[in-house]
């Protein structure tokens, strides 16, 4: 435990206080109390950035389950401290923004503990060496999203679109722990640096696509790639700090992350690259070709997000491809650094541009853009961000989006220089792609600023619109101030951040010397491109009534969200269908199905391992053994003839108090007591429960004899007898009671050996049947309640259809 | 409870409804069990016993009396809500392996030490007993909740 595990787990540790205070005192808005976290976060997290610049990696141990290899493995470089700088940095603005954006009156407790749960959660993927602990905060983000995009959980587009998020990335993170595992097969660790240093290993396998492709799914499902881009659009329905914060800034970035990471390692493979490549440049145009259509300026911004996503991801690509194929090494930097460049720059716009669209929702009441328009003179400073951060997104200069989109047109127009040998041919796609992606881009970009603050004034909103609190200003301000700084003074950030990010993703200890400027001369061909986008774009712009016809092509049935719908509506009957099959009702059929199981996979073991049957180890029978089995053969057979139910509850007992008898002459003294206590207990359970039954007796009518089940209760009966022979007679291995009765006074401090074995040897097993237990109590507390406000409900209705 | 024996078609129980024998004696030995289910608990590390069935026979113990007694009256004795001593009991179990981390050893590593104490000499103090006391409180909270979550359908 050191301390930038702490760092880690600060949120967390923290969203606990958070919890228990907003239970009792709510006079200050608890976004005060939270703000702290993310900004103790971000200082510590400055501290370390010397580090990083110099080359130098931290990598802290702490061990967790050591015998499995899942340790807490702290591995700071400077891609991993990029994305946890921008993790609670954006954090912080984003906790600022939401004081002003919940009211008091929201459930604040629940939004708070869950962004805190989130912001563990993503730190500790950016910030680890193994991959399964890696999986763990993925799927941890996967749920804290589920949660916040719920957080109105009585809307049902909110809950549709939290599902459909969370069957998605879920769908994906777990395919990419078979791929982590599929790595750990090869190499045989679950550290990303002991997979570097085995990359031999990898090269040579022929489970590496296998490898590859299971991570993809991973990366594409988080950074809402094409096609599983579909839940990016829906997660929307978030509350706006959310959105800006999950859904724009830092969750979908885990997947651009991932790639990161893994770059060093996959590059030499040609499905990698050209898969990133090709599914990056046509998520990015694709998207920005859909996002113009929409109404929602939400929706808008998420179409975005997912383009600048695609972005980024191709750049990654394109920049293991110019490795793998050792074409040009320059191009592979260019590319590397325009990818961790636009991460910054795209937290930075988009983040701003979500508070401000949650400004005019909050102010005017609406997002619809068909209802907005000419709020200039009335939202002058909302106009003022808005038109910094949209000309940012659109890659104009002088702001930070134009810098990092020319470093990526000049990287994508470089491949036609590159002989990439049979892709020859085709690869002049590839800068036409990126160049159209560029144009929807720009014109959504000026889009949202003229159908917002320019045109008519359209006095069609719910709210009369005016300029928002200061409180709500704040974090979009700060933002739009850094695109402006980054725009006009690059080199800040170029030997502190994003050099050291590179060199994480290239996996060198050489600083790159990156200079980024404004100004190449005009022999620079991406200078020319931006030029076409803005003029190409411009004059789309002005004839967008003539052209936007051809969205009406796209039909319901050919989207993706319709493809998503069916298949869910389909699923879920066909598991009705197969479900209703074999689910009667009746427990009797239950039991006939476990133990028929039970019969087939006790047979099939049998006939694997062979019978052993030696009564030679057996000791002698006396009498009391005897009584007691004749005493339980009796009660048995009386409950089977009985019609009340009370003498089978006491037989039941009579049985359940032999075998404890059983225990205590063969010494099983913990055994013997805990087979007393249960069977106390469960008298009195049976006693409760049979209240529920019908009130008529038993066997009122003459119950047939069913092959079936005479079947399976002899089978089972015979089977249990024969493994009690055959384990006894021939051990299979040496019984590792040995080494507990050795080690128990001198490990564990212990004289019981039973009980050390319970909360020490084994205290796993404890621990999870503790859990189940607990699990099992409140859930037949839920289905109890849940029974009973039912029937509440009934009779309301009955008791209202006897009044008509 | 005993409208449940009632219902189950037994209509001398009718007549037990203020047993006093039945009533004094459970209180009396609910004591008793209650005492045994700790000596359990506690002697469970060297002597047969631990958690489960320290937490069953407390939960026991407690039934006695809802046997003997009726709910209402029961609920007064003992003003528990048996879903805050699963709630204890599970953030105990689950904790107590998680504070190990600030000890710099891997997941449930559990400590344990001697000190002297004036009466009973020595004594070992071990943080076993703590995940103990959380697997107690669950066993006994979810078995108390359950039988009393079924029986209070009887009204």
């Amino acid at each position: 435990m050191t301390l930038i595990h702490l760092a880690i787990l600060l949120p967390v540790i923290a969203a606990v206080f958070i919890g228990t205070l907003y239970r009792y005192y709510r006079r200050i808005h608890l976004g005060w109390f939270v703000l702290p976290v993310p900004l103790l976060i971000v200082i510590y997290l400055f501290t370390l950035i010397p580090r990083a610049m110099n080359g130098q990696v931290i990598h802290e141990t702490m061990q967790f389950m050591p015998r499995i290899g899942m340790n807490f493995d702290v591995y700071i470089d400077g891609l991993g401290l990029l994305f946890a700088i921008l993790i609670s940095g954006i954090g912080a603005l984003v906790v600022l923004y939401s004081i002003g954006y919940l009211s008091e009156k929201e459930n604040l407790g629940n939004f708070y503990v869950f962004l805190l749960m989130f912001m563990t959660a993503m730190l500790g993927i950016v910030l680890n060496d193994n991959v399964i602990m890696l999986y763990l905060f993925w799927e941890l983000t996967s749920i804290s999203s589920f949660l916040l995009i719920a957080f109105w959980y009585t809307r049902d587009r909110s809950l549709y679109g939290a599902l459909k998020s969370m069957i998605i990335t879920m769908f994906g993170g777990f395919l990419m722990l078979g791929g982590f595992i599929t790595l750990y097969l090869i190499t045989g660790t679950f550290s990303i640096r002991g997979m570097i240093e085995a990359l031999p290993q990898i090269q040579e396998s022929p489970l590496a696509p296998f490898a590859i492709v299971l991570i993809l799914f991973g990366a594409f499902t988080k950074s809402a790639q094409f096609p599983f881009y579909i839940w990016l659009p829906d997660a929307m329905e978030a509350p706006t700090p959310v959105s800006a914060y999950l859904h724009s800034a830092t969750m979908v970035k885990a997947g651009i992350y991932l790639v990161a990471r893994f770059t060093p390692l996959f590059a030499f493979s040609n499905l990698w690259v050209w898969t990133i490549l090709i599914v990056g440049l046509f998520t990015m145009a694709w998207a920005s070709f859909n996002a113009i259509k929409k109404d929602d300026l939400k929706a808008i911004l998420a179409f975005s997000t997912v383009s600048q996503l695609g972005l980024i991801m191709s750049l990654l690509g394109l920049g293991a491809l110019s490795l793998a194929t050792g074409a040009n090494d320059e191009l592979f930097t260019v590319a590397v650094v325009a990818a961790v460049f636009h991460t910054i720059n795209h937290a930075t716009f988009k983040g701003a541009l979500f508070m401000i669209t949650g400004i005019i929702d909050h102010e005017t009441g609406t997002r619809s853009m068909k209802r907005l328009g000419g709020l200039l003179t009335i939202m002058p400073v909302s106009f003022t961000l808005t038109v910094i951060t949209a000309l940012s997104m659109a890659g104009l200069p002088p702001f930070n989006g134009f810098l990092s989109k020319e470093l990526f047109l000049e990287a994508m127009i470089t491949v036609l220089k590159a002989d990439f040998g049979a892709m020859a041919s085709t690869d002049f796609l590839i800068p036409l792609v990126a160049v159209i992606g560029s144009i929807f881009t720009f014109i959504y970009s000026i889009l949202i600023i003229y159908g917002i603050f320019l045109g008519k004034r359209t006095h069609d909103t719910p709210k009369e619109p005016h300029d928002p609190p200061v409180l709500m200003l704040i974090s979009p301000a700060i933002l739009s101030l850094l695109v402006i700084i980054f725009g006009l003074f690059p080199n800040v950030l170029s030997a502190t951040i994003i050099d050291p990010a590179a060199m994480g993703i290239m996996d060198s200890a050489e600083p790159l010397g990156t200079h980024l400027a404004m100004w190449h001369g005009f022999a620079n061909p991406a200078l020319w491109a931006t030029v076409a986008v803005v003029i190409i774009g411009s004059v789309m712009f002005y004839f967008r009534d003539r052209w936007m016809f051809i969205y009406n092509y796209h039909k319901e049935a050919f989207t993706l969200n319709f493809l998503y719908d069916q298949g869910l509506l389909y699923s879920r009957i066909g598991s009705e269908k197969v479900t209703d099959g074999y689910m009667t009702g009746y427990i009797r059929n239950y039991l006939v199905y476990i133990f028929g199981f039970f019969i087939v996979m006790g047979i099939i073991t049998l006939m694997n391992s062979g019978f052993n049957m030696d009564f030679s180890g057996f000791a002698p029978v006396g009498i009391q053994e005897v009584i007691i089995s004749l005493i339980i053969l009796i009660a048995t057979a009386v409950i089977l003839i009985t019609r009340s139910r009370m003498v089978s509850i006491i037989m039941l007992g009579s049985i359940g108090f032999s075998m404890a008898l059983f225990f205590v002459f063969f010494r099983a003294p913990d055994l013997a007591l805990t087979q007393l206590a249960i069977e106390t207990v469960t008298t009195a359970l049976f006693l409760v429960c049979f209240y529920h039954l019908p009130k008529k007796s038993r066997h009122e009518e003459r119950m047939r004899f069913k092959f079936t089940n005479f079947i399976v209760s002899a089978g089972v009966g015979i089977l249990v007898i024969l493994f009690g022979i055959s384990a006894f007679s021939g051990r299979v291995f040496e019984p590792i009671s040995e080494f507990h009765i050795e080690n128990v006074y001198e490990l564990a401090a212990g004289g019981n050996m039973v009980n050390v074995i319970l909360v020490d040897f084994r205290g796993f097993d404890t621990l999870f049947e503790t859990l189940v237990f607990g699990i099992a109590g409140i859930g037949i507390y839920t289905l109890m309640k849940l029974k009973l406000t039912r029937k509440d409900e009934d009779n309301e209705e009955h008791s209202e259809e006897s009044r008509v | 409870m005993k409208s449940t024996l009632k219902k189950a078609g037994y209509s001398k129980v009718q007549k037990q409804v203020h047993d006093v024998f039945l009533q004094f004696t459970s209180k009396v030995i609910f004591f008793i069990i209650i005492l045994f289910a700790f000596k359990l608990f506690f002697a469970g590390h060297y002597t047969p016993g631990g958690g489960f069935v320290g937490g069953l026979l407390a939960a026991a113990a407690i039934i006695l009396l809802l046997i003997a007694f009726d709910q209402k009256t029961v609920e007064k004795m003992l003003p528990i809500d048996f879903r805050i001593l699963i709630a204890t009991g599970l953030v105990l179990a689950a904790g107590l392996p998680t504070l190990s981390f600030l000890f710099g050893t891997p997941f449930f590593t559990h400590q344990h030490t001697y000190i002297t104490v004036p009466v009973f000499g020595e004594v070992a103090l071990h943080s076993a007993v703590i995940f103990d006391v959380g697997v107690f409180l669950t066993v006994a909270g979810t078995a108390l909740l359950i039988i009393k979550l079924i029986a209070e359908e009887d009204d």
